[in-house]
C-alpha cells in the first residue's frame, strides 16, 4: 500500500509539533536572556572593591560586602539547622517508617510545609522566634525560619537519594549481622551521599535567595558594620536588591545590576555544584 | 546423625494474606547438604529467611511453631538475632556485593561485631576466600572495588563473605540461578568441602541440582512439605506420587 | 568498650532520627498556632463586616481584605492564563518530541528558572519588563496586575513542568505503542492517550503552580504597583492592584507589635495558610486517589 505523500493528519502533526516547539523556546530562551542581561548589564560594576568594601554615600556607592557575607552567614545558618534534621527525617521516612497513617500524616505535612507561602514562613518566624523566643531581629531567627523552609526540600531529596538505593545492600548487611542503624551508617548513607548533597545545596540555594522569610526575622536595611554574633540583625544580597531597587531613590542602575549580579551568581554557582555532583555521581555509581 | 536444626510445626503466613507455610515439621541434620526443592512459591525461602530471623523485616502476618537451633528457639522474642544472622550466614539467589571493596565485603560482617584487629579480619579473609575457592584469583586485588568481579567471582564472594563471619549453619538460596555452568560446579565443589564443618540449606535451582547435591532431601509443594528423607532415597525410591511426578518432570 | 558504644548508637539514634521525622507535624502545628495566636484576635478588634470590606486603609482603620483577596486572585489569574499552556506544553514538548540530547538541555534550564530568586526577577520586572508595559500598552504606568501575572507566570512554569513532566514520563510506554499500533499519529497519542493518562499528575502540576502563585511575595509586590484596590473585572489586569502576600511583606516591619494593623496582618497570614493548606492537600490526595485506582485496575 503506498502511504499518501501529504495526509491532513500529518499536517496537524506538523503543525502541532510547531507548536510545542515554539513553546518550548518561548519558555526557555526568556531564562538565557534574563540571565545573559544581568550578566551585561552588572559585570561593569563587578570590582574588587564592589566585593570587598562597605556600602558608602547612602549605598549608592561603594561595595556590598555586608550583603555578601550576610546571605553566607544565613545559608551556613540554615544548613546548621536544616541539614541533620532533614536527613534524619529523611532517613526515618525512607528506613523506618512503617506504611501507617501517622506515616501518611508525616508526608502531608511535608507537603504542605512545602506549599507554604515564603512571607508566611516569615511570620512564623517572627512570632516564635524574633517575639516568643525573644532572639530578636537575628541571624539566629532568621537561620531558624529558613531552615523550617527549607527542610521539605532537603527530606524530599534526600528520601528519594536514599530510596534509590537497592534494597538488596540492607537485606545482605542485616543478614550479616548488621543491625538497622549500622546497614545505613555503613552502606546506605554513602551511597545516597551525592543525591542528598545535591538536594541539600538546592535547599540551601532556595534559603539563599529569599527574601521574604527574612525581612521580619533578621534583615537589616543598612548595617555599618559585619554582623559579629548570630544576635545581630544582618543585611543579605536578596534583601539588599529589593532595598536599592525599591527604597534608594536615585540609585545607579550599575549597582543594582551588580548587586543582582552577585546574588544570580551566589545562586547559580550553588545550582551549578549541585548539578555537577549528580552528574558524578551518576557515573560513578555501582548500581 | 546429629540434628542441627529441628523445625516443630511452624505455620507462617504474609500480612498480605498469602500463607507461605503449613505445619512444617523437618529435622536438618549437622555436617550435610539439605536440600529444599519443589516448584516456585512452595516456601523454601520463606522457610530458609525464618532460619535467620530475615523475615522480621517483611510484614508477616502470624509466625507459629518451633524452630530449634541447637536446642534454642530462634522464633522466641527474647532471641538475640544479631547472634543468630551471625551463626546463621545466607547466600542469595543473586550475588549482591556491597558497595564495597573486595576485602570490605569479606571483613563486613566482622566489623559490624565490633572486631578491629586487622590481623583476625585478615585471617578471616583469606579463610573465607580459600573455602570458597576464590583466593587464588582475588589474592593480589583484595582492594579493588567488589563490583569489577564477574558474575561466578561476586557470588562466591558472597559465600566467601558469609564464611569469614564463621558461621555454623549456611542458607543458600538458589546461589547458582544465575551463573554458568563451570561457576555452578566451582560453588558446588566448594560446598562439597564445606559440608564437613558446616550444616547447609540450600534450595537448588534445578531438580538436578537437587539430586546432584543432596544428602538429604525434602520436597516442597504450595506452603507443604510433602516428603523428607535421605538424598538417594528420595531421588530414586520417592513415597509419595506428587513427589515422583516432580522429580521425573510431569510437572514443575 | 566498643560494645558498649554500639549500644548507646543503637539506642540513640534511631529515637532522634524518629524525633525528626516527626519534626514536620511540629513545625505545621507550630505554624498554624502562632498564625492562630497572632491573628485569630483580629477578629475582635474588627468587625467581620469591616474584615470583609472594600477599603484597606489601615492608617485610619480601615482593614477590608477584599482588595488583598481580589489582587492575589486576578494576578494569579492572569499568571496561570500565561503558566499552564506554556508550563504544560514545554512538558509535553520535553516527553514527548524533544530528542533526548536537547531534553538533557531543557531540563536544567527550567530548574535554573526555579532557582532564581524573585526578587531578581521583581528587579527586573521594574526595570526592564514594566517601562516596556507602559509604553507599548500605552499604560499610565507598567507596574500593574499584568506585569505581576506576567513575572508569576514565569516563576510557575518550572513548578508545573518538572511536575508534569514527570507525570508524563510515568505514563506507560506500552500505552503509546498501543495507540501507534492502531494507526493514530504521535500527535494523537499526545492528546488522546498519553495527557489523559496523566491528567491526575497535570492536575496536582497545575495546582501546585497555582499554590507557588498565591503565595509568591517579592516579584508581586515590587511590579504590581501596591494599590489595595479592588479587582473584579479583567480589564483590573491594567490597573496597580495589591496581593495578600505583598500586603503582609510591605506593612509589617512598619507595625507596632499587638496593634489590630499586626493582628490584621497575622490574620492575612492565616487566610494565605489556610489556603496553601486546601491546595497542597487536595493536590497530593490526587495524586493518593489515582494511585490507588491504578492499583485496583491492576490487582
Amino acid at each position: 500500500m503506498k502511504r499518501a505523500s501529504f495526509s491532513n493528519r500529518d499536517l496537524v502533526q506538523r503543525l502541532g509539533f510547531s507548536l510545542l516547539t515554539l513553546v518550548a523556546l518561548v519558555t526557555v530562551v526568556p531564562i538565557l536572556v534574563v540571565i545573559a542581561y544581568v550578566v551585561k548589564e552588572g559585570a561593569p560594576a563587578i570590582s574588587w572593591e564592589f566585593l570587598t568594601a562597605m556600602p558608602r554615600d547612602g549605598m549608592r556607592a561603594g561595595g556590598i560586602l555586608p550583603a555578601i557575607v550576610g546571605t553566607f552567614y544565613l545559608t551556613l545558618g540554615t544548613a546548621v539547622f536544616s541539614v541533620p534534621l532533614g536527613i534524619a527525617a529523611a532517613i526515618y521516612l525512607s528506613e523506618y517508617a512503617r506504611d501507617n497513617w501517622l506515616t501518611r500524616l508525616i508526608r502531608i505535612a511535608i507537603i504542605n510545609l512545602a506549599g507554604i507561602p515564603s512571607v508566611v514562613y516569615g511570620l512564623f518566624g517572627l512570632g516564635l522566634f524574633v517575639l516568643f523566643l525573644e532572639f530578636g531581629t537575628s541571624i539566629l531567627a532568621a537561620s531558624l525560619t529558613l531552615s523550617i523552609m527549607t527542610l521539605p526540600v532537603i527530606i524530599s531529596a534526600s528520601e528519594e537519594a536514599l530510596r534509590a538505593v537497592p534494597q538488596a545492600f540492607r537485606t545482605v548487611s542485616i543478614s550479616l549481622g548488621g543491625t538497622r542503624w549500622q546497614t545505613i551508617r555503613k552502606i546506605v548513607l554513602p551511597q545516597a551521599l551525592p543525591g542528598i548533597l545535591t538536594g541539600v545545596i538546592l535547599g540551601l540555594e532556595r534559603a539563599a535567595g529569599e527574601t521574604a522569610p527574612i525581612l521580619f526575622t533578621g534583615a537589616a536595611f543598612f548595617l555599618p558594620r559585619l554582623p559579629g554574633t548570630p544576635l545581630d540583625a544582618t543585611m543579605a544580597l536578596p534583601y539588599h536588591l529589593f532595598v536599592i531597587s525599591t527604597q534608594v531613590p536615585e540609585m545607579p542602575f550599575q549597582i543594582q545590576y551588580g548587586t543582582a549580579l552577585v546574588l544570580i551568581a551566589f545562586v547559580l554557582g550553588m545550582n551549578i555544584i549541585a548539578t555537577v555532583i549528580r552528574s558524578r555521581a551518576r557515573a560513578k555509581r555501582q548500581w | 546423625m546429629v540434628d542441627k536444626i529441628v523445625i516443630e510445626n511452624l505455620n507462617l503466613q504474609y500480612a498480605d494474606g498469602t500463607e507461605s507455610l503449613r505445619d512444617i515439621s523437618l529435622n536438618i541434620p549437622a555436617n550435610a547438604i539439605s536440600v529444599l526443592f519443589g516448584p516456585a512459591g512452595g516456601g523454601k525461602s520463606s522457610l530458609l529467611r525464618c532460619l535467620n530471623r530475615l523475615n522480621d523485616l517483611t510484614e508477616v502476618q502470624t509466625v507459629a511453631g518451633r524452630i530449634l537451633l541447637d536446642g534454642e528457639d530462634i522464633l522466641d522474642p527474647q532471641t538475640d538475632v544479631i547472634a543468630l544472622r551471625r551463626k546463621v550466614g545466607m547466600v542469595f539467589a543473586r550475588p549482591v556485593v556491597l558497595p564495597l571493596t573486595i576485602r570490605g565485603n569479606l571483613t563486613y560482617g566482622l566489623e559490624l561485631a565490633g572486631e578491629k584487629r586487622k590481623s583476625r579480619l585478615d585471617e578471616a579473609a583469606e579463610r573465607g576466600l580459600k573455602l570458597a575457592a576464590l583466593w587464588d584469583e582475588v589474592r593480589d586485588r583484595l582492594d579493588d572495588p567488589a563490583i569489577a568481579l564477574s558474575g561466578g567471582q561476586q557470588q562466591r564472594l558472597c559465600l566467601a563473605r558469609v564464611l569469614a563471619n564463621q558461621p555454623e549453619v549456611i542458607l543458600m538460596d538458589e546461589p547458582t540461578s544465575g551463573l554458568d555452568p563451570i561457576s555452578t560446579g566451582k560453588v558446588e565443589a566448594a560446598l562439597q568441602e564445606l559440608k564437613k564443618d558446616y550444616t547447609i540449606l540450600l534450595v537448588p535451582h534445578s531438580v538436578q541440582q537437587a539430586a546432584r547435591t543432596a544428602d538429604f532431601a525434602a520436597f516442597f509443594l504450595q506452603g507443604e512439605l510433602v516428603e523428607a528423607a535421605e538424598g538417594k532415597e528420595l531421588f530414586t525410591h520417592p513415597k509419595q506420587k506428587r513427589t515422583e511426578d516432580y522429580v521425573e518432570g510431569r510437572f514443575g | 568498650m566498643a560494645q558498649k558504644k554500639l549500644n548507646w548508637q543503637e539506642f540513640f539514634i534511631p529515637r532522634l532520627i524518629k524525633a525528626s521525622g516527626y519534626s514536620a507535624i511540629l513545625f505545621v502545628a507550630l505554624i498554624f498556632f502562632f498564625l492562630l495566636r497572632e491573628g485569630l484576635p483580629a477578629l475582635t478588634e474588627v468587625k467581620l463586616g469591616d474584615l470583609f470590606a472594600v477599603r484597606w486603609y489601615p492608617i485610619e482603620s480601615h482593614f477590608g481584605i477584599l482588595p488583598l483577596i481580589t489582587g492575589s486572585l486576578i494576578v494569579t489569574l492572569g499568571a496561570m492564563l500565561i503558566a499552564i499552556p506554556f508550563g504544560i506544553g514545554t512538558a509535553v514538548f520535553m516527553s514527548e518530541i524533544a530528542p533526548r540530547w536537547l531534553r538533557e538541555i531543557l531540563k536544567p534550564l527550567v530548574e535554573l528558572l526555579g532557582g532564581l530568586p524573585s526578587v531578581v526577577l521583581g528587579f527586573l520586572g521594574i526595570l526592564v519588563l514594566s517601562p516596556y508595559l507602559r509604553v507599548f500598552l500605552d499604560l499610565p504606568t507598567g507596574l500593574t496586575a499584568l506585569a505581576g501575572a506576567l513575572l508569576l507566570g514565569g516563576i510557575a512554569v518550572p513548578t508545573i513542568v518538572s511536575i508534569a513532566e514527570d507525570a508524563l514520563d510515568a505514563v506507560p510506554y506500552s500505552y503509546r505503542e498501543g495507540a501507534w499500533a492502531m494507526g493514530a499519529t504521535r500527535w494523537q497519542t499526545i492528546w488522546r492517550v498519553t495527557l489523559p493518562a496523566a491528567r491526575s499528575g497535570v492536575l496536582t502540576a497545575i495546582m501546585l503552580g497555582v499554590g507557588r502563585t498565591i503565595g509568591e511575595t517579592m516579584a508581586v509586590m515590587m511590579v504590581t504597583g501596591n494599590a489595595p484596590v479592588l479587582a473584579i473585572a479583567l480589564t483590573s489586569l491594567f490597573h496597580p492592584v495589591r496581593t495578600m502576600t505583598a500586603t503582609i511583606a510591605a506593612e509589617m516591619g512598619e507595625v507596632a507589635n499587638g496593634s489590630v494593623h499586626y493582628h490584621v496582618l497575622f490574620f492575612i497570614g492565616l487566610v494565605l495558610f489556610l489556603i496553601s493548606l486546601v491546595v497542597n492537600v487536595t493536590a497530593s490526595s490526587v495524586v493518593f486517589k489515582s494511585k490507588k485506582r491504578a492499583e485496583r485496575v491492576l490487582s
